[in-house]
């Protein structure tokens, strides 16, 4: 076997192989999936701007390396679903406005899939990210503080202003304000929910434990 | 699952296993002539050839190690401090460089185009040209692509840590570094060809086909997950797909053949004896290009994907029993009578300890991939640990080996100092063992309690805390071996100390000439 040639195109040979099976079928295949009608409204229900810039504060602090985004066949766990983070499995449609994508490898934080829907109160994320142990005692969340500004209240408290306690909390006379950033980051997070109902994702029927 | 599907995917395992049962045949029928003979290829070079041989690719290889290693001591500082945030959070949380987030990837990426990359790189380009013997006549060529690759990685690095990270896993360098990246590959890819050209090797060796694999099989991972991940975003959960398509075949199809290519070479090297079997080394070739490149889906094992997708993963996984077996049983086979060498040879001592690695974390990613086992594991730190033992454990340790043997070859300069590789070895070896047993085991318990969802969620976290504690501690010992390593690499540059006429060994040699 010292014939280079040969040799390339095996190596070339068993590459495409899997490069058709898991590459381009599949992004052919999934690559075109439609939203989902339910009387007048689309599922997903496509982004906002402010929400997409979100997705890249997202993106860029590192939050994937701690939380998923993805609820589990019920034949593979059922505790995703058991633990309150969704009510069914997310199929391949959950993820059509994703760009890119974050389910996740790890749960050192719990899954957000459907963050938005379990805590909805913006001013809790603004408090949680500035500190989270004082919302989560026991968290070990990283303090996402760059993401605010600390500036001297006016005649008129900023209407952006964050209440604090906690060892962070800024002066009498200061006032926590989100940056841009974090409004962003915040309006993503708020429009994660994927608990709408989908034709080829019916809920399972799990018996739920106290 | 439509009916064009089914007869596409039989189709295809059909071409797959007859392909397989094909060369099985060939070996065995002896279609290939003196199969065994030509395991000896590596040892039919001239003293002085291999001299000017190795003479010939000195600059770009100290290039890429020497700005390897300094990424690997970069890269475990990194994930050192991202190590010790996970325990205690308000650990430098002041700056927004410094947020675990950030440092993360940082740390990933990091280690992976900086650290192992360039090694494999440095010590890949090395063997061709030894394996080719031939005498590189483009090394400009490498020394560019060495300078490129560096400045693209230092780009990369500096774009995540002031938040421009892309946010996917194992591609987090932001836009304007990978290109970079690619012009130093396309610099490396046009020295390859070129060198092909004027080899006058009689026999491929098995290294070199693990060689060519490698660096046919890197541009096209690394240009499609660019192109449907970061240039031409394709559509959701596809993404996921071709992400941990790629981010598993990176690992098993660029690291794992370099790592394969240096051992496959380097253990017959030192103990003087041809490999084993050769027939097996070509059998394990084939199987690693059939199966390795149908892996990553089964980290998608219960998600939005259509079954047969994870599958076929699953399967492929499965299956990635067989090269590693074939490799396992030709190394233990190769060194029986030789397992002393592995007191006095540093070189030995690293390749052996890497490959025993890379049987284990093996057949621990086959069982991972199992669906039950894999609901238990996945969002867990033993994905972690299994991690590293493959990055650290297998391919890192074989490149300490390589370096080790070819540092002294390249410079005219025998190791300054025994101590500190015997130093390195040990901090090296005793933390990964640490490291890895702390998170396999925190990941254990960290899935079980996750799956049960009677246990509030809080709990993973005091379970992981202590083990998490220790792999801090581990890394710690890894950092200090680094440093011992990377100080031992500048004495050798430098070519401190006495001129010695013998290799410097960890023991005296028993009964070899």
């Amino acid at each position: 076997m010292s014939h280079l040639p040969r040799l390339f195109i095996g190596i070339f040979a068993t590459f495409l192989l899997a490069w058709l099976g898991l590459v381009l079928y599949p992004a052919i295949n999934l690559g075109h999936l439609a939203p989902f009608e339910s009387s007048g409204k689309w599922y997903p229900e496509p982004l906002g701007d402010l929400a997409i810039a979100g997705q890249h504060v997202y993106a860029a602090n590192g939050c994937v390396y701690c939380h998923s985004q993805q609820i589990r066949q019920p034949s593979v766990t059922d505790s995703d679903i058991l633990r309150g983070w969704g009510s069914r499995p997310t199929v391949a449609r959950d993820y059509l406005r994703e760009k890119p994508v974050f389910l996740g490898t790890m749960r050192t934080g719990p899954d957000l899939t459907n963050v938005g829907k379990r805590l909805a109160d913006p001013l809790w994320h603004y408090q949680h990210l500035f500190e989270p142990a004082t919302v989560t005692p026991g968290s070990i969340m990283p303090a996402f503080r760059y993401l605010f500004t600390i500036q001297k209240k006016g005649d008129i408290p900023s209407p952006l202003a964050v209440p604090l306690r906690g060892p962070h909390a800024p002066p009498e006379d200061y006032e926590v304000i989100p940056t841009p950033e974090a409004q962003a980051l915040v309006a993503y997070l708020l429009s994660l929910n994927r608990d709408y109902p989908l034709p080829e994702a019916p809920e399972p029927n799990l018996e739920k434990q106290p | 699952m439509d009916a064009g599907l089914l007869l596409l995917i039989s189709g295809l395992l059909l071409l797959s296993g007859s392909a397989f049962a094909a060369f099985c045949w060939a070996a065995r029928t002896g279609q290939f002539s003196n199969l065994q003979e030509s395991a000896g290829e590596i040892f039919t070079d001239e003293v002085s050839e291999r001299h000017a041989v190795d003479h010939s690719v000195r600059l770009p290889v100290l290039l890429f190690l020497g700005a390897g290693i300094i990424w690997l001591l970069l890269g475990s500082v990194l994930g050192l401090v991202a190590a010790i945030k996970m325990t205690h959070p308000s650990f430098l949380d002041e700056s927004a460089w410094c947020n675990f987030g950030r440092l993360r990837p940082a740390h990933l990426n990091v280690v992976i185009y900086g650290w192992c990359s360039s090694a494999g790189i440095g010590v890949g380009v090395w063997l061709m040209a030894r394996l080719c013997q031939a005498v590189s006549r483009q090394g400009y060529l490498l020394v560019a692509a060495a300078i490129i690759w560096n400045v693209g990685v230092l780009v990369g690095l500096l774009g995540i840590l002031r938040g421009d990270s892309r946010g996917i896993e194992w591609l987090e360098f932001p836009g304007y570094a990978t290109p970079f990246l690619f012009v130093a590959y396309g610099l490396i890819a046009i020295w390859v060809t070129l060198l092909l050209r004027h080899r006058r090797c009689g026999h491929l060796y098995v290294s070199l086909w693990y060689l060519l694999a490698a660096f046919l099989w890197f541009p096209w991972l690394y240009g499609t997950a660019n192109l449907l991940l970061i240039w031409q975003p394709i559509q959701g959960s596809a993404q996921a797909a071709v992400n941990w398509w790629f981010a598993h075949n990176i690992l098993g199809l660029w690291f794992t053949p370099l790592g394969l290519a240096a051992a496959f070479y380097l253990i017959p090297k030192v103990i003087g004896e041809p490999i084993h079997s050769y027939y097996l080394s070509l059998l394990g070739f084939w199987s690693l290009a059939l199966f390795y490149s149908w892996n990553g889906m089964h980290h998608l094992i219960g998600g939005p994907f259509p079954t047969w997708m994870i599958s076929a993963s699953v399967v492929a996984s499965f299956m990635m029993v067989i090269p590693v077996i074939t490799v396992a049983i030709n190394f233990h086979s190769t060194l029986r009578g030789h397992f002393g060498a592995l007191k006095w040879s540093p070189t030995l001592r690293f390749i052996v300890l890497g490959s025993m690695c890379y049987t284990f974390v093996s057949f621990q990613g086959s069982l991972q991939a199992i669906p039950g086992v894999n609901g238990v594991l996945h969002f867990t730190d033993f994905t972690v640990g299994h991690a590293h033992l493959g990055m650290y454990g297998f391919f890192s340790m074989v490149m300490f080996g390589a370096i080790y043997f070819l540092m002294p070859r390249l410079v005219d300069w025998e190791w300054p100092s025994a101590r500190l590789i015997r130093w390195h070895f040990w901090l090296s070896a005793s933390g990964i063992t640490l490291m890895a047993t702390a998170l396999l085991l925190s990941g254990l318990g960290q899935g079980l309690i996750l799956n049960d969802p009677a246990i509030p969620f809080l709990t993973t976290l005091s379970w992981v805390a202590p083990f998490r504690m220790i792999r801090s501690a581990a890394g710690g010992l890894l950092l200090l071996g680094h440093l011992l390593f990377a100080w031992n690499f500048i004495l050798i540059c430098r070519r401190a100390g006495p001129e010695k006429s013998t290799p410097t060994l960890l023991a005296e040699p028993e009964g070899v000439a």
